[in-house]
């Protein structure tokens, strides 16, 4: 039954692939091939990420000092520039690194093929999303340039925002643009998963992965539009003033932050979601072992997509809000730890009794669990009332949300990255660097963030170029714990690329993951399978065996009936 | 099943893409991600209605006094317009599923024509707002004589200014037209006919929207045979209103009783039913709130942006008009009339909404 040259041409080294099957600048430029998109994004976000991580650097430089340290090559950084920075990193880093990261890099290369086809279903509208992030990200960026800078936090408040002199219209209109980036590639997501799923491939035999990003394009389409209308009425504001946001011509600035939120708010879930997705990925195949609870953690995804609407109003509780409105968005927003702790919970039981691979991609899962569970914890503590009032606009609270984004999105994007690259790019990464680049990531981050929570607590104000002398150590501990965590990420992308080039071959499938973008060649034909994928349960790792002869996992179809062992566990389905 | 063969070779219609199964799961696809365009759209919109909303909640005699300067009736003939473009679209829709080119083209062609006309009448209502001063946020400065609106009288500059588009984009499509009538580009040709046709349905519009602001005009003064543009500032007292004036209180007076004598004299030389109708479009300035340009903020930012939204609805227009002129569309292929269709729909929906809310607060 098994044909052996079928076989190895479905699973051996392929000659023609998606990256070496056109050549030339405009063969990457014009291509609607979801896998390239996937790969430009990557470079984009990542050239992003380091930019948005030089100023953070920059920052962590200046706070050494209560009064400000010198930086080489600079001198001392004006207030004026310390606002700058603190905002363009913010900024840079929210709309032009972590919202596109996962859904842009991993989510467009891994979508389809976890689906079984051929591509996304409006390909061209996915390079266009691809386009509309580098000319919002110049925009971002033109602000610097042109603009004289811009100093007034990523979250624009009014009146201020429309007040400074700095380019806040560059700004605002480069943030516009990326917002329909992401509604493009969150539309795409959407009517992919609904319409061109495989021959079968019922809901609840998508792999969680989908599952998080079909949430995540939800909030996508149904939020990032009203941050559109808002960036535009800021604009016009700013422009005309048009006395709809400016207490000067009437306008009611707290109406602002009501418009901002109700995206940014979700926004959050926007970077978090796929995170968690990617997540539930790695642990069940590096425990080789059925996901734990899967409905329950695919029907979380798409509950913290709902409920992230409801909650925006926890940014405002010092903002003069009526007292029902706090207590009501209070309450909300404690209801949200549920399905999120539904995921840690879930991740945890299928750990228990796995047989645990401890490769660069779980160190980093493991990670995430570890500090996502504290970014969520601290999160409870800023939306009790009474608490957060004496933590509002704290250290406290950068610490939390830098839990969040950093150890829980970067951490999940760097650990997806490692287990997706050998599909991608058909080559092995060097584990012992990864491990590496993983404790420094890991020791890193926790250096820098963890003093922020108790200076946080203990009234350390944030975006304060200046500070009391008895903050001094907590912000040089920080610091220090900034390079290290910067080392860390710089290692982790050189073990990556170095791996691209030069690691060596990896094998269709060399983790034994059963989702079905790993039944195609490393890396992928153009058409992502050169045959029709078995539809088989994507964390059913029985169905997989060795192949001495290719070195790799293979679906037991394809296998010689005589070297086949029997099935541990039962066939589902 | 393990040794199908990757079949690249579906039974592939002209217009299905690579990447699709049938043209089922493709028009599917397209119908799904129209929707949820519209989706996006909806919300985009939302905030300007939650500004609408609360603005009107807070301060409610702002919206009283201001509404008076919309002309119910001209929105009133730009709903219609608009519903009747959405039956023709409708029309359009099924004309293309039953595979017929040709009158699909020709209802396309009525939809844009009336999405044209409707930017004709909107320029008329926005080019008389800003010859009385009544621009968007701090330009705001409304200028007029009370109560006799003299400024009105004649053809704006600001409608020149915004006709000079349509006017260079008739003569471009009529030109190109005639080239593509000359080189024997038969498609090319009808389809510059096609849009030149529409660019003359925004002059329609225009004369529409113009014919009756000098009804109204002529109706008011019957016996002011000498209201015309009047630019000598001796004779003409105007009332002038900006958001810095703070003397207003010490010319009060003197103004307040230049303006009882003209109205004194109108109230005799007429007084008639449209006079009324007349004098309400143009309330005297200083009965009015110093806020009111925040509800011509409002206005212009949800019927600006809606009218964007008939420009960009007359560019996809055009583009399923010419794929009706290479007859493109047939029983098992209309999607993309069909998608078009829904957003012309929601455009018109839109309006439906906006038209109530600013014109028909009385």
């Amino acid at each position: 039954m098994v044909d052996k040259t079928q076989r190895n041409k479905i699973f051996g080294t392929p000659e023609t692939t998606f990256l070496n099957h056109s050549k030339g600048f405009a063969s990457w430029a014009f291509t609607v091939d979801h896998k390239r998109i996937g790969i430009m994004y990557m470079i984009g976000v990542t050239i992003a990420l380091f930019l948005a991580g030089f100023f953070a650097l920059v920052l962590r430089s200046h706070l050494f000092s209560f009064d400000g340290q010198g930086l080489p090559f600079y001198g001392k950084l004006s207030n004026a520039d310390y606002n700058q920075m603190f905002t363009l990193h913010g900024a840079v880093m929210v709309f032009s690194f972590i919202i596109p990261s996962i859904p842009g890099a991993l989510g467009n290369i891994v979508l389809p093929m976890m689906l079984g086809t051929k591509d996304v279903a409006f390909p061209r509208m996915n390079l266009a999303s691809f386009y509309l992030w580098i000319i919002g990200t110049g925009c971002l960026l033109a602000a610097i340039l042109f603009g004289g800078g811009l100093d007034t936090g990523w979250t624009f408040y009014t009146p201020y925002s429309i007040e400074t002199d700095t380019g806040v219209i560059y700004a605002t209109f480069g943030a516009f643009i990326l917002g329909f980036s992401s509604i493009f590639t969150g539309l795409n997501f959407l009517v992919t998963v609904n319409t061109m799923r495989a021959k079968g491939q019922t809901w609840f035999k998508l792999p969680l992965f989908i599952w998080s990003l079909y949430a995540t394009a939800i909030i996508q389409v149904l939020a990032t539009p009203v941050l559109g209308i808002t960036l535009l009425m800021l604009i016009a504001e700013s422009t005309l003033h048009i006395g709809i946001f400016d207490p000067r011509y009437g306008g009611d600035p707290v109406l602002f932050q009501h418009f901002f939120w109700f995206y940014s708010h979700p926004a959050v879930y926007i970077m978090i979601l796929p995170a968690m997705g990617v997540i539930s990925e790695l642990i069940s195949v590096y425990s080789q072992k059925r996901i734990f609870g899967y409905s329950f953690i695919a029907f979380s995804s798409v509950a913290i997509a709902l409920l992230g609407f409801l909650v925006w109003g926890h940014h405002m509780f010092t903002s003069g809000q009526s007292v029902v409105m706090t207590l009501i968005f209070s309450a909300i927003t404690f209801t949200v730890a549920i399905p999120s702790a539904v995921k840690v919970f879930n991740w945890l039981a299928t750990l228990y009794k796995g047989s645990i691979l401890l490769n660069t991609p779980m160190c980093y899962a493991l990670a995430f669990i570890f500090l996502f569970g504290i970014g969520g914890l601290t999160g409870l503590f800023l939306g009790a009332l009474s608490v957060d009032i004496h933590l509002h606009d704290t250290y406290f609270v950068v610490a939390h949300f830098h839990f969040v984004m950093v150890g829980g999105t970067l951490t999940a994007l760097l650990g997806g990255l490692y287990h997706w690259w050998p599909k991608i790019f058909g080559r092995m990464y060097n584990d012992t660097l990864g491990r590496v680049s993983c404790f420094l990531v890991f020791v890193g981050f926790n250096v820098t963030f963890f003093p922020q929570f108790v200076m946080g607590a203990r009234g350390m104000p944030r975006r304060y170029a200046q500070y009391d002398p008895e903050f001094q150590i907590f912000h040089q501990i920080s610091t220090i714990g900034a390079f290290v965590l910067g080392f860390g990420i710089l290692g982790a992308f050189l073990v990556l690329v170095h791996a691209a080039f030069y690691g060596k071959l990896a094998g269709a499938n060399p983790f034994k993951a059963a989702s079905l973008e790993w039944q195609s060649s490393s890396p992928p034909d153009f058409h992502n399978f050169t045959h029709t994928p078995i539809l088989n349960d994507p964390y059913d790792f029985d169905a997989l065996v060795y192949d001495e002869e290719l070195d790799t996992y293979i679906s037991r179809e394809f296998a010689d009936p005589a070297k086949v062992p029997p099935r541990k566990e039962p066939v589902h389905h | 099943m393990a040794d199908a063969a990757h079949d690249d070779h579906h039974d592939h219609g002209e217009f299905i893409a690579h990447h699709f199964d049938s043209a089922e799961q493709q028009f599917d696809s397209g119908k799904l991600g129209i929707w949820l365009f519209l989706v996006t759209e909806v919300l985009f919109f939302s905030g300007l209605f939650v500004a609408y909303t609360l603005y009107r909640n807070h301060h409610p005699e702002i919206f009283d006094q201001a509404h008076v300067f919309l002309d119910k009736y001209l929105g009133g003939l730009n709903t219609i317009v608009l519903l009747f473009s959405s039956l023709t679209m409708a029309l359009a829709v099924r004309a293309a599923q039953l595979g017929r080119n040709k009158n699909c083209g020709i209802y396309i062609l009525i939809t844009m024509v009336c999405a044209a006309m409707f930017l004709g009448v909107k320029a008329i209502e926005y080019s008389h707002k800003w010859d009385i001063g009544i621009f968007p946020g701090s330009l705001f400065a409304l200028n007029y004589q009370h109560p006799e609106p003299t400024m009105i009288a004649g053809i704006s500059d600001y409608l020149i200014w915004i006709s000079m588009i349509p006017a260079i984009l008739l003569v471009l499509f009529s030109v190109a037209s005639i080239v593509g009538l000359l080189t024997k580009k038969t498609v090319f040709s009808k389809l510059m006919l096609g849009m030149a046709i529409t660019v003359g349905g925004y002059f329609l519009g225009v004369f529409a929207g113009y014919s009756y602001m000098e009804a109204i005009m002529d109706h008011g003064d019957e016996s002011h045979a000498a209201v015309t543009v009047e630019h000598d500032d001796q004779n003409i007292h105007m009332v002038s209103m900006t958001i810095d004036d703070e003397k207003s209180g010490a010319g009060h007076d003197g103004d307040h009783k230049e303006g009882d004598h003209a109205h004194a004299e109108g109230d005799h030389g007429h007084g008639g039913h449209h006079e009324q109708a007349y004098d309400k479009h143009h309330p005297d300035p200083k009965s009015l709130s110093k806020d009111v340009k925040i509800f011509f903020s409002i206005y212009y930012c949800m019927t600006g942006l809606h009218a964007i939204h008939i420009i960009a609805g007359i560019i996809a227009l055009a583009w399923v008009y010419w794929r009706c002129l290479l007859g493109h569309w047939r029983t098992d292929y209309f999607g993309p009339v069909d998608y078009v269709g829904l957003y012309w729909h929601l455009v018109d929906l839109i309006w439906i909404y906006l038209f109530p809310l600013l014109y028909l607060i009385d």
